[in-house]
């Protein structure tokens, strides 16, 4: 028994390693594939032949490509991620700088997602066929299928422009930027530390639409998901027996059917929790959301190779993260896979 | 007799697929069952639509879609031009019309390249196994274990922007979820007593996996890239939107609502159009989908 546990546990870990090589690999040959000149982006256009020899050989650019790929894994695992071209800044520091401002968007997201989806799904369940199914059905399909950068602009000149019922973009409006201590990063805990109440009302107004419509693609998922969750269960055996026994259809459908799900629930929102990150990408530009989405952008554009090679390398790595945990999690609390 | 039974069911497939006249009968049949539901019928009519418009763009377009006329900037929406004008005064429809073209070639040569290397992975890495279906299988994890659209923003940032690299990028990130797919369903099959059958018959693998193996595949396969359009779709216009994809002024959707994002405040259509567009296709892709799998693939309900 011992044994055999040990052995899946090696074997798990094996695939693990291999994953986090073969990741390596792709990052690197994006970072190698980059059109941009990694010694020319350091010294500038201008400098001559004797410094652009002596930037290439102390940053290893003339050596065979694999023992640049040496160099790459060996100052990873020195914890050097690189330094920015742009900012001049080690990558790893600006990536956590932006990253509270794309975390407290995508929590209220999933928040937003989860807390509709769930009870939608398993309304669209229990009214499998009927209109209130339908209507479920058309708005996650329109969810699923809507440009997400289309519908923030849509919700912009709805909401700002006209009504003007939310802040625009970025976090806070412009003549609070800069008024309250930056400790987390979090603004809206910032602003609770600070006491600034007026900050932080404007933060959530900020917070509002872009968070709304993040959470809307997630929400499509997350509906559709338990929906096909529930009707499994419903159409088991067991759900007829508590009926037939006697048991009231809430009671059936919260304490038997919900009961069920629970573990399939939370890995789907653990995954799509993630999956924000893509969204996040264009609703970060169409809100100007100073976060790790527009980050990775913007170093896009401007070629900055470093950056984004640990961008990339940072989004494979919360993604095998998650997808582990969510094995994990089924083996913990589905006591068929013990 | 079992033998018998073996070669009538060895044969059934590639025959119905290389008979003209029955095929063009099953097609009819499947438009047929298409149409019959309302919202599969509505997103094959959409993609009809969709085709038609590329073909005959000209003729349809009221105007020039690159023709500038200054004195005629940001109208909104009248009986000359029903979707207004652009910054530059470029009507807005026509725009439109003629980005159907590039919507079509984007999706066209990416099920073309994400098909066949799709079931070329998958169907071999289902047939032969053991340590090359360990290799494919882990670089097809790595690959999905990315959200498509920031993987095909690191290979456009690797390979430069541009609408041709922009759909090199899509097709690169696309076929995995189509191998994982070809592999399944090989697995189902690998071991039936038809191929055996075929096996021992002296057949080579290329062939089981070419004439028994692939046409089995095919019809999931479809479905699943029917439905991954919808996606395609998106990400392009995500791409074009963040300025890495088909550049100004090619009138590509994404691109379209990238500079009208500008003006939009005050002028609305100028982004309401094109992206109503992304959204009827994308949605079309998605019903034609659901539909086609009701109809092609009965063994997945």
């Amino acid at each position: 028994m011992k044994s055999e546990s040990i052995t899946a546990f090696g074997r798990q870990a094996g695939t693990i390693f291999v994953t986090l090589f073969g990741l390596l690999v792709l990052t690197f040959c994006i970072g190698r594939m980059m059109p941009v000149d990694p010694v020319r982006a350091i010294i500038g256009e201008e400098a001559d032949q004797a410094t652009y020899q002596m930037v290439a050989e102390r940053i290893g650019a003339n050596l065979p490509i694999y023992q640049q790929f040496f160099r790459y894994v060996n100052d990873l695992l020195h914890g050097d991620f690189g330094t920015s071209i742009r900012t001049g800044q080690p990558v790893i520091n600006d990536i956590l700088h932006v990253m509270p401002a794309t975390i407290e968007l995508a929590t209220f997201a999933i928040l937003f997602g989860a807390g509709l989806g769930v009870p939608l799904g398993i309304l669209a369940a229990v009214q499998r066929n009927k209109p209130v199914d339908h209507i479920i059905r058309f708005l996650t399909l329109i969810g699923h299928s809507m440009p997400i950068f289309w519908t923030g602009m849509i919700g912009l000149i709805i909401f700002y422009a006209v009504l003007d019922l939310v802040g625009g973009g970025g976090r806070v409006s412009d003549f609070y930027i800069g008024l309250v201590p930056d400790t987390t990063g979090f603004l809206l805990i910032d602003s609770l530390i600070a006491g600034d109440w007026e900050v932080f009302w404007d933060a959530v107004n900020h917070l509002l639409l872009p968070a709304s419509i993040l959470g809307y693609s997630s929400l499509a998922y997350i509906t559709r998901m338990t929906r096909s969750f529930m009707l499994d269960q419903l159409n088991q055996e067991y759900i007829t027996t508590a009926r037939v026994k006697g048991l009231s259809k809430r009671r059936t459908i919260w304490h038997h059917a919900f009961a069920n799900i629970r573990v399939q629930l939370v890995t789907i929102v653990a995954l799509a929790y993630g999956g924000l990150l893509e969204g996040a990408v264009l609703i970060e530009t169409v809100f100007s959301w100073p976060g790790f989405g527009q980050y990775i952008t913007n170093n896009m554009l401007i070629g900055d190779m470093n950056a984004v090679m640990t961008c990339v390398l940072l989004v494979g790595i919360i993604f095998i993260a998650l997808n582990l945990l969510s094995d994990a999690l089924y083996k913990i609390f589905d006591p068929r896979t013990r | 007799m079992a033998i018998h039974t073996l070669n009538t069911r060895d044969n059934a497939m590639p025959a119905s697929l290389s008979n003209p006249n029955s095929s063009v009968r099953r097609l009819l049949a499947v438009i047929r069952e298409l149409l019959g539901n309302p919202s599969s019928g509505f997103g094959l009519i959409v993609i009809s639509i969709l085709l038609l418009t590329a073909l005959v763009a000209p003729l349809l377009a009221p105007y020039d879609p690159n023709i500038v006329n200054l004195d005629n900037v940001l109208q909104p929406p009248n009986a000359a031009h029903w979707f207004g004008t652009d910054e530059l005064g470029r009507d807005i429809m026509s725009r439109i019309i003629y980005g159907s073209r590039i919507s079509l070639t984007i999706i066209t040569i990416v099920s073309v390249i994400v098909g066949p290397v799709g079931l070329l992975v998958g169907t071999t890495a289902g047939y032969f196994g053991g340590w090359y279906d360990t290799v494919m299988m882990r670089i097809t994890d790595i690959f999905l274990s990315f959200p498509s659209l920031i993987l095909s923003l690191a290979f456009v940032a690797a390979l430069g922007a541009g609408l041709e690299n922009a759909i090199i990028a899509i097709g690169l990130t696309a076929w995995p979820p189509i191998a994982r797919l070809a592999r399944a369903e090989t697995l189902t099959f690998r071991n039936a007593d038809y191929i055996s059958a075929s096996r021992m018959q002296g057949a080579s693998s290329l062939r089981i996996i070419l004439k028994s193996i692939v046409p089995m595949c095919m019809p999931s396969v479809l479905v699943r890239i029917t439905l991954s359009m919808a996606s395609v779709i998106l990400t392009a216009a995500g791409l074009g939107f963040l300025g890495l994809g088909a550049q100004p002024p090619l009138p590509e959707w994404g691109a379209m609502i990238a500079i009208g994002r500008r003006y939009m405040l005050d002028n609305w259509w100028l982004v309401a159009f094109p992206g109503g567009a992304i959204l009827l296709v994308s949605l079309a892709f998605n019903l034609l989908g659901d539909g086609l799998r009701d109809a092609l693939d009965p063994k997945q309900h």
